[in-house]
């Protein structure tokens, strides 16, 4: 074995040297955007006509899709419709619209079908009026499951897009 | 004595402890692995000698992790030791050949480690080519901070490993993966880092954000992943020594994952979807420099360099389903590759470069395979209800990749499988695991 050798082995030593202890990263647990898919607080009465709340059920908050696609369905396109009109009234929210897929396929193309899915629905909105600066999109590919069941009952659940509100800081 | 003091000692270094081996053996100990080994080679390996009484422990444990990484393989079988004629009570006395053949082992593996009065190892091994009665290769000397014991007990591994097969070994390496906990619906997810075998878990992020599919670069002491931190995915670079992250450069209103090193770790190949749109880009890590590879409509991602890093293999669904593609490092004109029934994607240059590793889902099932760079010889390794996400061991002969259970309680572990589809295990890990990716072989 060469000094060259003995010098690189060295050199690994001392690199590994630094590695974090594994009681070295403590841990709160998940927090901020993303974690449930929906901010639940402050969403008001569901007869408030002007709250989240109302938005999220009486509206309908969601859109639901099929295998791999991204077109927007006739009931899709009908409840998408009732949410640009609220929020043509409702103009102090803007909206984060997330994309899901069900866990049938690869992480990585599950997250580019989100992506489809978010914007298709972004589209749509911006199609019927929306102004497109209240609109942002995101993708949680299958990380986020709103049903966890492994079949098509759940599946049909899960390929979502979600509009969630949120009061306009600007986008 | 900090950590880093301790490790600051850890001097490994190899010296010669006998002379060449005598090359006049008519049969040399070999196992062909391209030939697909279906009988294990039998190894005697007894307990390495404690040479003082601290080292015992060491002794014992190490004898231990020799054995699980080399009947790990597959390829080797340990004899129990309970059916040895001989027993090794000094590293330096002659092997008594005809008791090791008497119990047909092919290979024995003798060794002694000894604790140094400033605290450090040293560990002392020898392999010997039983039925040509001759050592096969040096014996060799490995000194270091006890601390790193389980290193030493891999590099051991990977010398006898790399002397029968004539192959380079795998074992004294790391892997990086996302360690899952909770429910399906609210997993949190932490990266880690542990050795190949699940031993000496470091958590390299807590888990207030979602972070996906880690990939360590060439040089194994940074990590490219993909986190939610700021509520969009998006792609960071991590130095695993401090754990310092940044994130990659990008512009708002869009979303950025399925990053890469190039084979030179100076440049990152990614996914971004603009409009809903997903394309690949490389930018240079360093900064500035972004260039885009792909501009379609369809949906192109989880691209991977050759190891020349002369082209590109990724994923697209431009024909209407998900499928291979080949393409130059700087974009353009892309080949398709993969033509089976059903859809490819992750695709994976393997190290060697004679082969892709891919995920395919064909008819509700997912397979973990691998084909030749032209498509060819496509082999399907894996099958189960969700198997994804290879990564290649150093030497090419080993895929880790993700598999998930089905139902409300599915959570995913990682596996490995070697190229021959033979010798699928479950790698230990204390939390559900995913998206494992397989650090070169630490120097």
């Amino acid at each position: 074995m060469s000094h060259l050798t003995k010098a690189v082995l060295l050199v690994a030593a001392l690199g590994l040297a630094a590695c974090s202890s594994p009681g070295r990263i403590p841990d709160d647990g998940p927090t901020g955007p993303g974690v449930n898919g929906i901010d639940s607080s402050g969403l008001g009465s569901v007869s408030d006509p002007r709250s989240i709340a109302y938005f999220n059920q009486l509206v309908g908050d969601r859109v639901l899709f099929a295998v791999d696609e991204s077109t927007i369905s006739p009931e899709a396109r009908a409840t998408l419709v009732q949410q640009a009109s609220w929020l043509l009234e409702n103009t102090e929210y803007s909206a984060i619209i997330e994309g899901h897929a069900d866990e049938q396929g690869t992480r990585e193309y599950n997250l580019a079908l989100g992506a489809r899915r978010a914007s298709a629905v972004q589209q749509f909105l911006i199609a019927q009026g929306v102004a497109a600066s209240r609109l942002r999109t995101v993708t949680f590919g299958k990380e986020r499951p709103l049903e966890i069941c492994s079949n098509e009952t759940c599946y049909a659940q899960n390929r979502r897009a979600v509009t969630v509100l949120r009061v306009d800081t600007g986008v | 004595m900090t950590r880093l003091a301790a490790l600051a000692l850890a001097i490994l270094s190899l010296i010669l402890v006998l002379p060449a081996a005598a090359q006049d053996r008519s049969g040399p100990l070999r196992i062909e692995i391209t030939e697909g080994v279906i009988e294990p080679l039998p190894f005697a390996l007894p307990e390495f000698v404690a040479e003082n009484g601290g080292a015992s422990g060491f002794a014992r444990d190490i004898t231990r992790v020799i054995a699980a990484d080399l009947s790990g393989t597959g390829l080797f079988r340990e004899i129990p030791p309970g059916a040895f004629i001989s027993r090794v009570t000094s590293f330096d006395s002659p092997v008594q050949y005809a008791d090791w053949k008497a119990i047909n082992a092919q290979a024995l593996i003798t060794g002694s480690v000894e604790t140094r009065s400033d605290g450090r190892l040293v560990i002392k091994f020898r392999l010997f080519d039983v039925f040509s009665e001759a050592p096969l290769g040096e014996g060799l000397q490995f000194v270091a901070g006890q601390d790193s014991w389980r290193r030493i007990a891999h590099k051991v591994a990977d010398a006898v490993y790399s002397r029968i097969t004539g192959e380079g070994g795998y074992f004294d390496s790391r892997v990086v993966f996302v360690s899952e906990t909770g429910p399906k619906n609210a997993r949190a997810k932490r990266l880690a880092v542990m050795d190949y075998d699940g031993a000496n878990v470091e958590f390299l992020t807590d888990s207030s954000a979602i972070v996906l599919a880690p990939r360590f670069s060439p040089t194994g002491d940074r990590v490219l992943y993909t986190s939610y931190e700021t509520g969009f995915p998006r792609i960071y670079l991590l130095d695993v020594a401090s754990v310092a992250r940044r994130a990659l450069e990008d512009q708002v209103g869009t979303m950025t994952f399925s990053p890469r090193f190039s084979p030179d770790g100076r440049t990152v190949v990614y996914s971004l979807s603009q409009n809903g749109n997903t394309d690949i880009y490389r930018m240079d890590v360093g900064g500035g420099s972004v260039r885009r590879l792909t501009e379609t409509p369809s949906i192109e991602t989880a691209p991977s360099f050759s190891p020349d890093g002369s082209q590109i293999v990724f994923e697209s669904d431009r024909s209407g389903t998900q499928q291979l593609y080949i393409m130059s490092a700087n974009g353009g004109e892309a080949r398709r590759i993969s033509f089976g029934p059903g859809r490819y994607g992750t695709p994976v240059w393997s190290p060697r470069g004679d082969l892709i590793a891919f995920t395919k889902q064909n008819q509700g099932r997912f397979h973990i395979g691998v084909m030749r760079t032209d498509g060819s010889e496509e082999r399907l390794l894996t099958a189960s209800f969700l198997d994804e996400g290879p990564t290649w061991s150093p030497n090419g002969r080993v895929i880790m990749f993700t598999r998930e259970t089905q139902g409300e309680t599915g959570a995913p572990a990682l596996y490995t499988v070697d190229i021959s589809g033979r010798n699928l295990r479950r790698v230990p890990t204390q939390t559900a695991a995913s998206d494992p990716s397989w650090s070169p072989l630490l120097p």
